[in-house]
């Protein structure tokens, strides 16, 4: 197995952008997105397929409703009304919204349309509670530069964020509402020949273009990649939800391989006969394998699950046919029956394996007839969901002969790529009736066109001038999450600015890279922070663990890090604070006896507050008390 | 006119010169060649644009001014097959009338031309809803396609005629498909007019329209259904959402029932009391134990007269605009008084010159629950003796109602008695 030819498989990618936008209000209602952990509010839904303008049934929707399930929705009335909840029509367009778009698109030398329609894009996995997306083309065309070079836009629109899935189980999905609604740009560029870093490198370039005008959201998830990758030959594959830059040219390598593995698979599959495959092809073998000592079948079968057997002719060999390490047939058709809440499906060429027995395969086999070149797979779920799965098995065998089927896929955290859904078609899209079309008039073009921020560029060399930082530095506090945050820290002169920039861009980036959590320490954790540090109440050294307990989840609070570590007062300091304190008060502890605790309690506590717990100077100090007067 | 629908001055102009219509893919060059396809343009739109559609889907408003060149390609082919009717009759399954007056229960959009038009062949329903199939066998029957704020006292007694001669039918109920607007004062007419109907009589809607996938028509339909078909109750309902939830749907009594919010798909709400029926998705709940009709022969009584007004009493309320009712020749008004019942004394006058000329004179109250007094407070006496009938915890709207019913159906003009009788439930015992 020798690894991809990058240059040689006619690779093409084409970058689409989703900016969230710091309006701080949603683009149809003045909700504020805001995140929550606490939801008052709860409802449950389903949705149903609606034909679109054309009168036709978008493939992606028909796919979800397959699926149909109960859906949950939490919510927080601080982030959400009943426009959220699809219970009242939406607002007029939000105007900041609109014209950062105009603002972006101009940046972008856009073609922006003087009457802007408001679309509605299908989407009934439960991400919006209406059943769709409220989303409109804003402009057309237009170009970026990168390194010199030119990479045309295709289309600049304007749309509401989903809402975000807590849970999704066999039968029901929970979302909350927080986020729906927020305002999101979306910018797709054409797709471009090239190396994966080539497009890094245009991500990278757009996501500073966007940063720059300063109208943008940081942040993780406030930026999202979807890729369209296609091999010369092939369909376009649309992978979805590239959180993090990193993972972008990882993500399409996979995706290179997978694509170009499936066409290897597909020159192989066009030589031998399958066509005739149907679902008279199956058997029922559920008591068959009533006796099965395979633990995954035992589960199923305890579940009521029905057991189907699937044989195809001159098959055998195919599903495990490997042209690229991790890139088989059997991979694909186990993603694509995991979407009807299926647990996966064994193949023939995997078998005997997970406590299939080797006699079982042969019975098997004879019961199906299937000849030694013949193959065959196995697939456990509830009556209902089964047959859909078959369906959808037996149409993508049918479709491997073709290469790369066009569809949408999801990133994974490790770089590769799961199947989501059939890629959808114009038919996915409808007016919205509720919002009538937004003309825009010559006034916001002029100050768009007034607005477009400097170049990304000289707003960097404008920061390493003002906080006397180096280049690289600059760059790095550009590019992360942090800038305005660094800004307002450093509005306290008390705050050395090169220091501030080190710990946001690498102290925090490392805690990262080891793994922990970054999104569980809030901006107010830093501020609040560098506040303390400021004010002499803990160290410098205290930051990073600090940090390091909030992204791991042994603290919530700066203050309660106060509260653990007094690393300001050793034991033997507070000792001594507290003997000196005794000296110094020892006619009232005469006078009171043990009741003379609290008095010095409370003159300890105004000295040592956030230094040490209460509890601790309180305990001491009693000690200590009772000491003195049992002498 | 439907190959320009919507369009006007110079964009029709621009369009004939072309010899472009609605629904032909053109190719456009503005500062860059597109393919899209022309749309309809919405009411009330500019005469400078062109709606079209990009391939992607998205529609967008071109400025004829900025088009370069405009080429026809290809139109889209408007004979859409019919597909044949998948829904055979199951003859163990009961069967139920669905009569629609409009809203938008179930519509189809052409969205070539813009037009909607009501989905209720029993194949399209079946289509939309396929629940229903498993439920009973529906006859769907259109009567209008109005929005309910279009709908009047005529379309009332045409419905409830319609209804009478399905009196004694074999269908187990019948679900009239109604615009939410306006729907209790429909709801109410139907359940004077027809009081002791022997089937239920379920009125149904959508807050969010079915042309969306969150649609609550679907759900309320379905409900329907199932109540007509597993409880064996006569009366007329409306049945709507119960709470914000899919897994509710609620019916309400006909005459106790007034949609209370604007948007909710809980909008309808029954007064002073919970719903008198909640379908679940496997069971039904029955709050009310009692009966619908006070009586048990069906007697149907169709005729309505319009000369029934409702004033709202508010403070600085000119005495003078109920003398031109007066004047008008009404024959009754049902006041919405203050709290208990209240209106000021500048009203007494007014209400002697209207007693006078033999107007029926009916109190009810302005808030939102409760029943009217008139003997505890001084003014509420006054009244009472001026010769306001009171009309305890009658809604308003169901109280004017009743009075074009009664109106229409009384010779003299005297509809003391029936309006202060309990017919369909419109008191609470
Ligand atoms: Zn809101």
């Amino acid at each position: 197995m020798s690894d991809i030819e990058i240059d040689k498989i006619g690779l093409k990618v084409g970058l689409e952008i989703h900016q969230q936008l710091a309006t701080n209000k949603k683009l149809f209602c003045s909700c504020s997105p805001m995140e929550s952990e606490d939801y008052p509010v709860k409802f449950f839904r389903r949705l149903r397929l609606a034909k679109s303008e054309l009168g036709k049934y978008d493939p992606a929707a028909v796919f979800e409703s397959s699926k149909s399930k109960l859906i949950s929705y939490s919510a927080n009335p601080q982030s959400s009304c009943l426009v959220e909840y699809d219970d009242e029509p939406p607002h007029s367009l939000d105007n900041d919204a609109k014209a950062t778009s105009l603002i972006i698109a101009s940046a972008l030398h856009s073609d922006i349309f003087s009457e802007i329609h408001v679309m509605r894009k299908i989407v009934i996995d439960g991400s919006n509670t209406s059943g769709f997306q409220r989303t409109m083309l804003v402009a057309n065309g237009g170009y970026i530069e990168v390194e010199q070079k030119k990479i045309g836009v295709q289309s600049i629109c304007l749309e509401e964020d989903a809402a975000k899935l807590l849970k999704d189980t066999e039968n029901v999905r929970e979302y909350s509402l927080d986020r729906l609604g927020t305002p999101l740009v979306e910018i797709a560029l054409d797709p471009v020949e090239g190396t994966p870093s080539d497009v890094k490198k245009i991500a990278l370039t757009l996501g500073r273009l966007l940063r720059v005008t300063r109208r943008v959201t940081r942040g993780i998830g406030s930026i999202r990649q979807d890729v369209n990758v296609s091999v010369s030959g092939g369909g376009i594959v649309e992978v979805k939800g590239v959180q993090q830059l990193d993972q972008l040219e990882g993500v399409i390598m996979y995706e290179a391989r997978r694509q170009h593995g499936l066409q290897l698979i597909a020159e192989k599959l066009k030589k031998i006969q399958f066509d005739d495959l149907t679902k008279e092809n199956t058997l029922d073998v559920t008591s068959f394998f009533g006796n099965s000592k395979s633990k995954v079948i035992q589960k199923s079968l305890k579940d009521g699950a029905t057991i189907k057997a699937l044989k195809i002719k001159n098959f055998d060999g195919m599903f495990g046919y490997e042209p690229y390490q991790g890139i088989r047939l059997g991979k694909e058709l186990g993603q694509q029956v995991r979407f009807f809440g299926i647990g996966g499906i064994f193949h023939s060429d995997e078998l005997p394996n997970y406590g299939i027995e080797k006699e079982e395969v042969e019975q098997l086999r004879k019961m199906l007839k299937t000849e030694e070149i013949d193959g065959f797979l196995i697939i456990a779920g509830s009556k209902d969901k089964i047959e859909f799965a078959i369906d959808a098995v037996i149409n993508r065998i049918k479709d491997a002969k073709n290469g790369v089927p066009a569809e949408t896929r999801a990133a994974t955290p490790a770089g590769e790529t799961v199947f989501l859904r059939p890629r959808p078609g114009a038919s996915r899209m409808y007016p919205e009736t509720d919002i009538p079309p937004i003309t825009i008039s010559n006034s916001e073009l002029e100050f768009a066109k007034n607005n477009i921020p400097k170049p990304w560029d000289s707003a960097i060399s404008e920061i390493q001038t003002k906080y006397n930082l180096n280049k690289q530095l600059s760059e790095q506090l550009f590019d992360s999450d942090y800038l305005d945050l660094f800004e307002s820290i450093c509005t306290n002169k008390a705050n050395n600015p090169n220091f501030v920039a080190s710990i946001l861009c690498s102290t925090i980036t490392n805690l990262e890279r080891r793994g922990l959590d970054a999104t569980l320490l809030k901006p107010e954790h830093i501020a609040r922070s560098f506040e303390l540090l400021s004010e002499g109440k803990i160290t410098k050294e205290s930051l990073e663990m600090i940090y390091e307990s909030i992204m791991s989840v042994k603290i919530k609070s700066v203050e309660e890090f106060i509260e653990k570590h007094s690393s300001s007062m050793s034991e033997d300091e507070l000792g001594q604070f507290l003997d000196d304190l005794i000296k110094s008060n020892l006619s009232i502890i005469k006078k009171q006896g043990n009741h003379s605790s609290s008095v010095l309690m409370g003159m300890a506590m105004k000295s040592l507050r956030g230094k040490v717990s209460g509890e601790k100077i309180n305990k001491l100090l009693e000690m200590k008390i009772s000491k003195i007067l049992e002498e | 006119m439907s190959d320009y629908r919507g369009y006007e001055g110079k964009s029709l102009e621009f369009l004939k010169h072309n010899k472009i219509k609605v629904g032909d893919t053109v190719k456009i060059t503005t500062n860059s060649d597109n393919v899209a396809t022309i749309m309809p343009r919405y009411e009330h739109g500019d005469d400078q644009h062109i709606v079209v559609k990009f391939k992607s889907g998205y529609n967008v408003g071109l400025e004829i001014n900025n088009i370069k060149k405009i080429e026809y390609i290809s139109s889209i082919d408007t004979n859409q097959t019919k597909e044949p009717s998948t829904a055979k009759p199951k003859p163990q399954l009961p069967k139920i009338l669905l009569l629609s007056t409009g809203g938008t229960i179930a519509s189809k959009i052409d969205y070539r031309t813009g037009s909607v038009t009501p989905a209720l062949s029993a194949h399209d329903l079946y289509a939309i809803v396929p629940e229903l199939d498993e439920i009973a066998n529906v006859d769907a029957e259109v009567l209008f396609s109005e929005y309910s704020e279009n709908l009047t006292p005529e379309h009332w007694k045409k419905t409830a005629e319609k209804l009478d001669s399905y009196s004694d039918s074999d269908y187990r109920g019948v679900i009239v498909a109604h615009g939410t607007d306006t729907m209790q004062y429909t709801a109410a007419f139907l359940s004077f007019a027809l009081a002791g109907f022997p089937i239920p009589i379920v009125l149904v809607g959508s807050q969010r329209s079915s042309d969306r996938p969150s649609s609550d028509a679907a759900s309320n339909l379905i409900a329907a259904a199932k109540f007509i078909v597993k409880s064996n109750t006569g009366g007329v309902f409306i049945s709507m959402h119960n709470s914000e939830s899919d897994d509710g749907i609620a019916c309400h009594f006909g005459t106790r029932v007034r949609k209370n919010h604007t948007s909710k798909r809980n909008a309808f709400e029954t007064i002073g009391a919970v719903p008198a029926f909640i379908v679940k998705q496997d069971e039904i709940i029955q709050n009310s134990k009692s009966r619908y009709f006070k009586q048990k022969q069906y007697t149907p009584k169709i005729n309505v007269d319009t000369r029934a007004a409702l004033v709202k009493y508010y403070p600085g309320y000119d005495p003078k605009l109920v003398r031109d009712l007066i004047s008008h020749g009404y024959k009754a008004i049902i006041f919405e008084g203050t709290g208990l019942g209240h209106i000021g004394k500048n009203m007494y006058d007014v209400i002697k010159e209207a007693k006078e000329s033999q107007i029926f004179l009916g109190m009810t109250s302005q808030c939102h629950d409760g029943r009217v007094n008139m003997a505890i407070y001084e003014s509420g006496r006054d009244l009472l003796h001026l010769g306001i009938t009171p009309l305890s915890d009658m809604i308003s709207e169901t109280a004017l109602v009743k009075a074009m019913w009664a109106l229409g159906n009384t010779k003299d003009g005297k509809i003391d008695r029936l309006m202060t009788e309990n017919i369909a439930s419109e008191y609470t015992e």
